[in-house]
């Protein structure tokens, strides 16, 4: 058994170094197209890392709207902006100082929250299905939900507006 | 009769019980595991190659003439002569092509596709895994293709395929919801989104499609299954009529044949998440299990290459508007139906749920009605006045 055990925790770490590996790629390129595909990569490891942790709805999840939807708004992003395909082109502008300045300050405020978090790590990983999320979403937490719909109604509403054309 | 319906499943095990004569019980998990992996990696090829004939022939009939039949007894061994010749061809990259996104699509792209076999339960036990999130798995990899498409489409720095690879993200976009939406009475009927579970709440011939949700959603999922996959009357990414070949134009030999089995196999898929999910996967009466679950994807399968042979291709308005307008409505009609069904008593439920949906279907119809414009009234266009 000790055998399978160590199998499991040495993929695990595999596909954890691949994660970190396809991200670091992703800023590190210069074409902006292939950063997106490493993207994409990134995120499909992400998924396996959330299939190893036995959240197998959020894996589904997370492919289906990360990687299905968003990587696709990502290529539209890339496509319709102009001479963007051009390899000569820069990467980078002139706001790098300010930009590390912000990183650097988002960076400090997210390790000390995670500094603070007691990881209570439980010996045994509790499987969380899909049946107990909906229920938290519709009891619990059903006002954020509430207004997290709502949000997203006042924007498609907003698109529609916008694309709408004026007679 | 039991041993027919279980044959594989028999035949696994006693090639396990062979080899756990000589080998050591730690090794006979792997094993199980190489059993289960090569018979769908083998699978997967092999029905794809025997599809492409099937279609030949099929549309040869439709066209009144006969189809491969030079290669062996029926062309049986066109597939074979077909696969020789792509793995010979010549790999062709062209100068100005992003080499590594026209690398990597290909070879990307047929991995969903082999993934997706995995939870497709072929037959009582015949399941290589089975997941609890197996629809969800289905569906989610299944979105992924539209990124590969366009990757392929942008890697060959071709203006058909650039028009081909924008195609088929709008087509494979919009066609998705309703696809998702389509299932989602599925999972509210059986709690469960594991594709066995969903099976074995099919129980006898209760199957979904005799609900009044379920003719509805079997219609919607299998639609916009044959829309995802960019088959006819949905083929706008490579209509050949006007843009080559559209994404796959600068693609030949074998990565030519890499985007072509990922099409063929994922027709396959679909056919068979559709038969799993509305018309009852393996269950039947009489014969073994894994019959009736052949019979049902082959049947639908059928219907798709039928559909190839008589329809002509959508416009893209079309194409849109069926998607937004048509699909989507009715899937979100389909949520309040298959509600209503589960709440109420049994005849009650049947009757109340089919006027909704003969309402729905009525309403949207009259909504959709083609709209002729009124003729147009130049003020100033005409010079002789």
């Amino acid at each position: 058994m000790n055998l399978f055990d160590s199998l499991a925790s040495a993929s695990f770490y595999a596909v954890l170094v691949g994660v970190l590996a396809t991200a670091t790629l992703t800023v590190m390129v210069r074409n902006l197209f292939h950063a997106a595909i490493f993207l994409a990569f990134t995120l499909i490891g992400v998924a396996i890392v959330y299939l190893f942790l036995r959240a197998e709805f959020l894996a589904g999840i997370q492919i289906l709207l990360y990687v299905g939807a968003i990587m696709t708004l990502v290529i539209f992003a890339i496509m319709l902006t102009s001479k963007i395909g051009d390899p000569q082109m820069p990467q980078s502008n002139r706001q790098g100082i300010p930009v590390l300045m912000a990183l650097a300050a988002a960076g400090v405020f997210l390790v000390s929250m995670i500094l603070k978090m007691p990881w209570n790590a439980a010996l045994v990983i509790q499987k969380t299905d899909a049946v107990e999320l909906g229920k938290a979403l519709m009891g619990e937490f059903v006002l954020p939900f509430e207004i997290v719909s709502l949000v997203l109604l006042a924007a498609m509403i907003g698109a529609i507006v916008i694309a709408r054309s004026d007679q | 009769m039991e041993n027919a319906d279980q044959i594989f499943v028999i035949l696994k095990r006693s090639l396990m019980t062979w080899a756990g004569v000589f080998l050591p019980d730690w090794s006979l998990v792997f094993l199980s595991i190489l059993i289960s992996i090569g018979a769908i990696a083998v699978f997967g090829p092999v029905t794809m190659m025997y599809l492409t004939l099937l279609e030949r022939k099929l549309v040869g009939r439709i066209q009144n003439r006969y189809g491969p039949n030079r290669v062996g007894f029926w062309g049986l061994l066109q597939p074979i002569a077909d696969g020789i010749k792509m793995l010979t061809k010549e790999d062709i990259i062209p100068e100005k092509a992003d080499r590594f996104a026209h690398f990597l699509a290909p070879v990307v792209i047929v991995i969903p596709a082999l993934l997706i076999f995995s939870v497709i339960p072929f037959g009582r036990g015949m399941v290589a895994v089975d997941l609890s999130i197996g629809l969800l798995f289905f569906l989610a990899l299944s979105s992924t293709t539209t990124i590969w498409i366009f990757v392929a489409a942008w890697g060959s720095r071709n203006k058909f395929s650039l028009l081909g690879g924008m195609r088929a993200v709008a087509q494979m976009i919009s066609y998705e919801i309703p696809m998702v939406l389509s299932v989602v009475p599925v999972l509210i009927v059986a709690g469960s989104f594991s594709t066995v579970a969903i099976v074995e709440a099919q129980s006898g011939l209760n199957w979904f499609v005799f609900t009044p949700w379920g003719i509805a959603g079997f219609l919607i999922f299998f639609l916009t299954g044959v829309a995802e996959v960019n088959r006819t009357p949905f083929d706008l990414p490579e209509g050949e009529s006007e843009i080559v070949a559209g994404f796959h134009t600068e693609y030949s030999g074998m990565k030519f044949a890499l985007f072509y089995m990922a099409e063929f196999m994922n027709t396959f898929s679909i056919s068979a998440i559709v038969a799993t999910v509305y018309l009852g996967g393996w269950q039947g009466p009489w014969l073994p299990s894994w019959v009736w679950f052949f019979a049902k994807t082959y049947a639908l399968i059928f219907v798709m290459m039928w559909f190839r042979g008589t329809l002509p291709r959508l416009r893209v308005d079309q194409l849109m508007g069926f998607a937004w307008k048509f699909l989507l409505p009715l899937a979100l009609v389909n949520l309040l139906i298959a509600g209503i069904w589960t709440e109420f008593k049994t005849p009650a439920n049947n009757i109340v749920s089919s006027l909704i949906l003969f309402a729905a279907l009525v309403i949207l119809y009259w909504a959709n009605r083609p709209e002729i414009p009124k003729k147009r009234v130049y003020r100033y266009a005409y010079a002789d006045e």
